[in-house]
């Protein structure tokens, strides 16, 4: 008789892989690829095609002639690490400086701490960071959304965010009345048709990704809910003091790169933390910082930076939080 | 909290309960329950009858084992058993079926129980029943309380989590009456008023055959339970039924409970109201590739093997067969191994779904901590086994890790969650151990 296999239980698996996951991750994201090629037509297609392809091609590269390992560029997160990339970036963005960010992105903030599941910051945001400080003008140059059905002129024509119309006219003195006339209005925020990066403009279309995410429990609720609520509360709060200065939770919501950081990055399984109650935490966190930098920083938007800075506290927040034991609390029936 | 949705696979939920032949030669381990393996009573070439005390437990925690056929001792030995090692065992060659004076066989129902709290317990004792969920803990000593611990609820387990396993199920319809006899007596065992009877919602025949009846029965009661392993775990069960909690490191006692499965309840009508030892037990034999599976009444010490064949025999395409369920069962070495009390089941799993998924980097997808019906971090726990810090292993409260699986079959990078936990688990209740001394 033939030999029988012997191994510790449990003897099935699950349906769970990396792959599966990390493709769920990318199809919930042709929402919002779908909708920049919209309004920004091929230009995004240019932009997606070389930020995924240099991703790859550095993963590649490092992993076959530096590290001279394994190669596991189909796993399907330099992928996601190259949409991101170029969701955060504008579609106007010269290839060049693409390059450079896909190559901070996946060499420095990938791979240099180990590769997939080592990382302490999200490596889609550490390139952008990178580029935006490094490129300000280009990156923050954003052409205004001209949908591919309308007719008339070509040119593309740059203008600015509805963040960066709000702190730049609130620097001058300007109150949100004066500002309403140039601000788009909630419909058009949420469908996507004004200035922004990419990805981030369609807070609809990046919705119904999240909405995939959460039914198919490629993420859970803890880290989107904690971040959602502190940013609804937060600007709140604020807005209620002085609604002629402070602009409203749902403004902030659905204008820069909330919606996107919220679903996409801050609930990166590898930089994100572990337990439920640190969870929270973490999307709290994030929140708050979010709205401090948008409302007394120097640059308008602070999404990337308050994810940033929440992941490198997550190892304390992984020590500190733990998640309920059983038993810990007796409950008397 | 936690828990996973393995898919039930329960082929033979369907399938009566049949009588297996008893076999020419059966091999009965001395060590079938937890605790001091039993002392055997017999020798070589002696004469037995079928329900004759063959081994003595004489530990405080060992339990008696009695013959389950007439016949010859052919050897007192060792066989290899369930765990893959070899251990003592009575071989005894069958010759006809003759059966003890005293024990009843019919299948007439004794509903009336006249002995005494003392005297079940030590009827129990005398029977070598067993707790036949899987753990084998001696059934009498559980229902010896403490001095200065206070019970007052019997909680019997019919959730059969396990995917595939049906052992249980097929008890509590087809001996729905014997199983609430068995609690009543329990119940008076263990000096309590309350019973509950837990059983996952998948189940509802069973939940209605024993509800109907329970009305009859004052004190117990039956519920249905949400379906999701491992709701079967002792502490889960308590927790679903009665709200409490049991402490780390602690027994149900702490919590005013005492778990037994529907089959030990069964067990114990038989051994109470029929005089019955334990000698034979429902197991489920399954797996996709089987032509005839089902659920078989066996004589304790029947090789696996017989009952493959009573099921259609080995597949080829068979790549690993389990004694138990596929969650939390052991891989067989040898399909010789003997059945024993605390075999509920002998799965068998296809070349194809044999082997483990391929090792992929953590990526920290916290899967593995959400599942956790303990509340324990097996990402964390699995990583400082392997870096061998028994200290933090010990911290994070691996002893509390019942090794149900969960965290390992839901891991998306397949990593060995539970080997690593194990070998922490073994490292540091030894470390422990030496404290103590």
């Amino acid at each position: 008789m033939k030999q029988l296999t012997i191994s510790g239980s449990p003897h099935v698996h699950g349906q769970d892989t990396i792959r599966g996951l990390m493709y769920g991750v990318v199809l919930a994201m042709v929402p919002a690829m779908l909708v920049s090629v919209y309004f920004f037509g091929l230009d995004a297609v240019r932009v997606m095609l070389i930020s995924v392809g240099a991703c790859l091609l550095f993963e590649f590269l490092i992993q076959k002639y530096l590290l001279k390992g394994p190669v596991s560029i189909t796993d399907g997160s330099a992928v996601i690490t190259g949409i991101l990339l170029s969701f955060n970036v504008p579609s106007n963005l010269p290839w060049g400086i693409l390059l450079i960010g896909a190559l901070v992105a996946i060499g420095i903030g990938k791979m240099s701490f180990g590769g997939l599941g080592r990382n302490i910051f999200n490596p889609a945001l550490v390139g952008r960071v990178f580029l935006l400080i490094s490129f300000p003008v280009q990156m923050t140059t954003w052409p205004i959304p001209r949908p591919i059905v309308a007719e008339g002129i070509t040119d593309a024509i740059t203008g600015p965010t509805p963040l960066g119309i709000l702190k730049e006219g609130l620097r001058k003195g300007e109150s949100l009345q004066d500002l309403s006339s140039q601000l788009p209005d909630y419909l058009t925020t949420l469908m996507g048709n004004h200035g922004g990066c990419l990805g981030e403009v369609s807070a609809i279309a990046l919705l119904i990704g999240a909405a995939y995410m959460l039914v198919r429990r490629i993420i859970t609720w803890h880290i989107p809910a904690a971040y959602l609520g502190s940013v609804v509360l937060f600007s709140g709060i604020f807005w209620l003091i002085d609604p002629t200065y402070y602009a409203d939770p749902l403004f902030h919501l659905l204008t820069g790169g909330m919606i996107l950081g919220i679903f996409f990055m801050a609930t990166d399984y590898t930089t994100s933390p572990m337990s439920p109650s640190a969870q929270l935490v973490y999307g709290a966190g994030a929140g708050i910082i979010t709205m401090i930098i948008r409302i007394w920083g120097a640059y308008p938007e602070g999404v990337s930076f308050a994810i940033l800075i929440m992941n490198a506290v997550v190892p304390l927040l992984d020590r500190g939080l733990k998640p309920r034991r059983f038993g810990e609390a007796i409950k008397a029936q | 909290m936690g828990g996973v949705h393995p898919p039930e696979q329960k082929l033979t939920a369907g399938k009566a309960i049949e009588v297996l032949p008893v076999p020419s030669v059966l091999s009965i381990p001395l060590g079938q329950a937890l605790g001091a393996p039993s002392r055997a009573v017999v020798a070589k070439g002696d004469a037995v009858k079928a329900g004759q005390l063959i081994a003595r437990g004489e530990a405080f925690i060992s339990a008696n084992i009695h013959s389950p056929v007439s016949g010859k001792v052919l050897k007192v030995d060792e066989v290899i058993d369930t765990s893959g090692y070899r251990k003592p065992a009575i071989s005894i060659q069958t010759e006809g079926d003759e059966w003890m004076d005293g024990i009843d066989r019919s299948p007439e129902l004794v509903r009336e129980c006249l002995l005494n709290q003392e005297a079940i317990v030590a009827r129990i004792k005398e029977m070598g029943i067993v707790g036949l969920g899987g753990a084998t803990f001696p059934s009498h000593v559980k229902l010896m309380v403490p001095g200065g611990k206070k019970v007052d609820t019997l909680i019997i387990n019919g959730v059969e989590c396990e995917p595939y396993l049906t052992s249980d199920h097929r008890l509590m319809l087809e001996r729905t009456e014997e199983v609430l006899i068995g609690t009543t007596i329990l119940m008076k065992g263990l000096g309590v008023s309350k019973a509950l009877i837990g059983i996952e919602g998948n189940k509802p025949d069973a939940l209605e055959a024993l509800g109907r009846l329970a009305g009859a029965y004052p004190g117990i009661s039956v519920h249905a339970l949400k379906v999701k392993y491992p709701q079967g775990g002792e502490k889960q069960l308590i927790r679903a039924l009665t709200g409490r909690e049991v402490p780390s490191g602690r027994l149900p006692l702490e919590v005013g409970c005492v778990v037994n499965n529907v089959g030990t309840a069964f067990a114990v009508y038989e051994a109470v109201q029929k005089n019955k030892p334990l000698v034979e037990r429902v197991v489920t034999v399954t797996g996709k590739s089987l032509t005839r599976p089902g659920n078989f009444l066996v004589r304790i010490g029947t090789p696996v093997s017989a009952l493959i064949e009573a099921a259609g025999g080995v597949p080829e395409s068979t790549g690993k067969v389990i004694n138990g369920g596929p969650m939390m069962g052991k891989a067989l070495t040898s399909l010789d191994v003997p059945v024993v009390k605390g075999t509920s089941g002998i799965l068998l799993m296809d070349d194809t779904s044999s082997a483990r998924v391929e090792v992929e980097p953590c990526i920290r997808c916290s899967r593995c901590v959400s599942v956790c019906p303990m509340g324990l971090e097996p990402y964390l726990l699995a990583l400082l086994s392997a870096n061998e810090a028994w200290d933090r292993v010990e911290t994070g409260r691996a002893m509390d890790c019942i090794e149900c699986g969960s965290c390992q079959y839901t891991c998306p990078s397949g990593r060995p969650l539970l080997d690593h936990l194990r070998l922490g688990k073994a490292r540091v209740g030894q470390i422990i151990r030496n404290r103590r001394n």
